[in-house]
């Protein structure tokens, strides 16, 4: 199942590579993994997307809590939350592709951020699986590049990850 | 007055109480053995390799309780180190490593013995650190001592530029370490110990297991006191020997992949099975999925909380500090309140007995070539079980596991995770230095010993009366014994050829040899070996190169498939 986990950690030079070297050494999945600083500039943010059967999940846990750089960990999945992630996508936009492209943004919600006379750049944001769907939407051949910043979440309502 | 690093942290292992510190100089590391020079207060052993001194700071530490210490100096010194790093990570070992490391500027420009040693041993460590300020120095030093020792202990490495051991700044050590990310739980939730003790109360065929936890918390007293008062068997993993005492009738043995015939039937058949700082490694109860049973309920007590439910799933979770729980645990027993099902026991030790009546360590005691166990039972006899005894990696370890009873605990220093072959000499110097009155024997194998047999001259500087029993069996005998078991006698590359003379070798390092090879030797010869107690006392004994380690539970079975005798 797929989970996604926030960690609090310090903000300290190699704590980025103390996770991935945990879930790499372990044999733990990453689908995505995000991380900045936060308010207080003194810890980071970090935003893993994973996947596991509960055993995994509880190891995972468990596992990052035991790194000494990490402050807190909490399972988003494990309550209500919300998830998003940004995406850019060039889209050749030529003859009748271009009024085509625009529509497709315009349903999902998109903006056209660079225009030129033969493609348009759409900036998307949303669940995963919004933006997979969008691509999906759009014919393959006329996707040029995508880049994504994976998932970041935050839980609903009092649901607060703080130290 | 301003100190230079180098002065702060050499001032910081004073503060911390150090007494010795394992090492050897280069570069990186030159401005710190200045300083160790100018004192004399933190005493530098001084080891031919590297290995050899990360080896020795764990047996310091495992022979203690102490944290151990090594300096090594950057590039070649760090990689030599990490192997003793790892071992002592994977038996959870509490030691702080200051390495080298190149200048701060040169970081990164593949400068002369430079490695990135944060990224090396970042996942061998408990936490390591990169000290980039010498204003930061006492600091983190002060933590690596924190983080080394406490929760589940381990090493920490702290990595040093040279430049910042030359710079100066004003001194103060901290009095003490606060951190928001680390704060390991030591004791144990009251509700969980008593819903623990009212299920011990219903068992019909209770079982206590316990491990190097046991050993690490200083928790044998706490342990023996608990294991009486429920009157249930236990049995120690390989990490665990010495938590109980091996000649109590309640001690069932070692468990595991060459545990006892009764150890591990008694695991397998339990209905209430009670772990204490023991981690089910796949050496101990072989193939998870053989060793569960639906109706089996599982009691663990351990410090990490990443131990419980790794591999089995446990019903009661404990978390806290071994010590503090079972304090707690027989807090609650001595109130009296509860009482053990005495019938159920009784026939649950009647079947233990059969079991324990098969015998399983026998050996042919009339052989015409030594026989290695009998090496080890005389050892044990002629120290009268009060020796500390470390090992290598192989069948000598588990015969020594299997027939040296350890009766107290800190007394069996062995690399049991990793399983490091070399490890036995150098941890036998730390040691011995920690323990200066001590009896000290180094069982090893003629493989092993030549690891890391170049540390026979650090024995000889520091005047170390080891004792080195070699069981000799031309062969690395675990090796063999698994090519006999399953790869069809075929002895692909584990034959010793072209051994030296370890008597000479023992003389050319200045210390005293001696080689046995009949039965009716061995007890005199060992007599005399521990008589001389000036002396590093090699001793070769030629061992039945037929030999193997039984009972054994061949990889990926269940704990009731062992193969017997």
């Amino acid at each position: 199942m797929r989970h996604i986990v926030s960690v609090l950690l310090e903000n300290e030079a190699g704590a980025l590579s103390r996770v991935a070297g945990l879930f790499s050494a372990r044999g733990y999945n990453i689908e995505s993994l995000t991380v900045a600083p936060t308010e207080d500039a003194t810890m980071s943010r970090m935003t893993i997307v994973t996947s596991g059967s509960d055993e995994v999940l509880e190891q995972i846990t468990k596992q990052l809590n035991k790194l000494v750089d990490v402050v807190k960990v909490v399972d988003l999945s494990e309550g209500e939350h919300i998830e998003r992630e940004l995406m850019l996508v060039k889209l050749r936009a030529v003859g009748k592709d271009r009024e085509e492209m625009k529509r497709m943004a315009d349903i999902f919600r998109g903006r056209i951020i660079d225009v030129t006379d033969k493609d348009y750049t759409v900036e998307l944001t949303g669940t995963c699986a919004k933006l997979d769907a969008f691509l999906k939407a759009i014919d393959s051949s006329a996707i040029l590049e995508t880049v994504r910043t994976g998932a970041s979440g935050i839980g609903r309502g009092d649901r607060v990850l703080k130290v | 007055m301003q100190l230079t690093g180098a002065e702060i942290v050499v001032r910081c292992l004073q503060e911390e109480g150090v007494e010795h510190v394992f090492g050897y100089p280069g570069g990186a590391v030159l401005f710190i053995y200045d300083e160790l020079f100018k004192q004399d207060k933190v005493k530098h052993i001084l080891v031919r390799h590297e290995q050899g001194a990360l080896h020795a700071a764990d047996g310091y530490a495992r022979s203690t309780s102490k944290v151990g210490v090594a300096l090594v100096t950057s590039g070649p010194g760090v990689t030599n180190a990490v192997t003793g790093i790892a071992t002592a990570y994977t038996d959870s070992i509490p030691l702080v490593v200051i390495t080298g490391q190149v200048p701060t500027h040169a970081i990164g420009e593949d400068a002369f013995q430079e490695c990135d040693t944060v990224g090396i041993t970042r996942p061998c460590v408990k936490h390591n650190f990169l000290v980039r300020n010498v204003e930061d120095i006492a600091a983190t030093i002060k933590r690596a001592f924190y983080i080394a020792s406490t929760g589940r202990p381990g090493p920490v490495v702290v990595d040093i530029p040279k430049d910042v051991t030359a710079n100066k700044t004003d001194f103060s050590y901290p009095s003490t370490v606060s951190m928001r990310s680390y704060n390991p739980v030591t004791k144990g939730h009251p509700g969980q110990i008593k819903k623990a003790i009212q299920l011990l109360a219903t068992a019909q065929r209770p079982m206590i297991y316990t491990g190097g936890g046991v050993i690490l918390g200083d928790a044998s007293a706490e342990l023996t006191q608990l294991v009486k008062t429920l009157g249930f068997p236990c049995t120690n993993t390989l990490m665990g020997l010495g938590g109980y005492p091996a000649t109590d009738r309640q001690f069932v043995g070692m468990l595991g992949m060459h545990g006892t015939y009764e150890a591990n039937l008694a695991m397998q058949n339990c209905d209430v099975l009670f772990a204490i700082g023991a981690r089910f490694d796949d050496r101990v109860i072989g193939n998870p999925k053989h060793f569960f049973d639906p109706k089996r309920t599982i009691i663990h007590v351990d410090v990490d909380p990443s131990s419980i439910s790794k591999r089995v799933k446990v019903d009661v979770p404990i978390v806290g500090n071994v010590r503090d729980v079972l304090k707690e645990f027989n807090k609650q027993l001595d109130a009296g309140k509860t009482h053990m099902d005495a019938a159920a026991l009784k026939s649950w030790w009647a079947q233990i007995e059969e079991w324990r009546g098969r015998d399983c360590l026998k050996y042919d005691r009339a052989s015409a070539i030594i026989k290695p166990q009998y090496v080890v039972q005389k050892l044990y006899e002629i120290t009268k079980g009060d020796a500390i005894v470390t090992s290598d990696v192989g069948q000598h370890q588990m015969w020594a596991a299997q027939f040296y009873k350890f009766v107290k605990p800190r007394r069996w220093i062995n690399s049991g995770g990793l399983g490091t072959m070399g490890f036995g000499l150098p941890a036998a110097i730390g040691a011995q230095l920690a323990n200066p009155k001590a009896t000290v024997a180094c069982v090893t194998g003629e493989a092993s010993i030549q690891m890391c047999i170049q540390e026979l001259s650090t024995c000889k500087q520091y005047k170390l009366p080891l004792k080195v029993i070699t069981l000799n069996n031309r062969y690395m005998g675990m090796v063999r014994q698994w090519q006999e078991f399953f790869h069809g006698n075929r002895y692909a590359e584990s034959y010793m050829d072209a051994l030296p003379d370890f008597v000479k070798l023992a003389q050319a390092y200045g210390h005293v040899g001696m080689r046995i090879d009949k039965p009716a030797d061995v007890e005199g010869a060992l007599k005399e070996a521990f008589a001389r107690k000036k002396d590093l006392v090699f001793m070769d004994f030629i061992t039945d190169q037929t030999e193997n380690v039984y009972p054994m539970v061949p990889g990926g079975k269940g704990l009731s498939e062992m193969i017997l005798v």
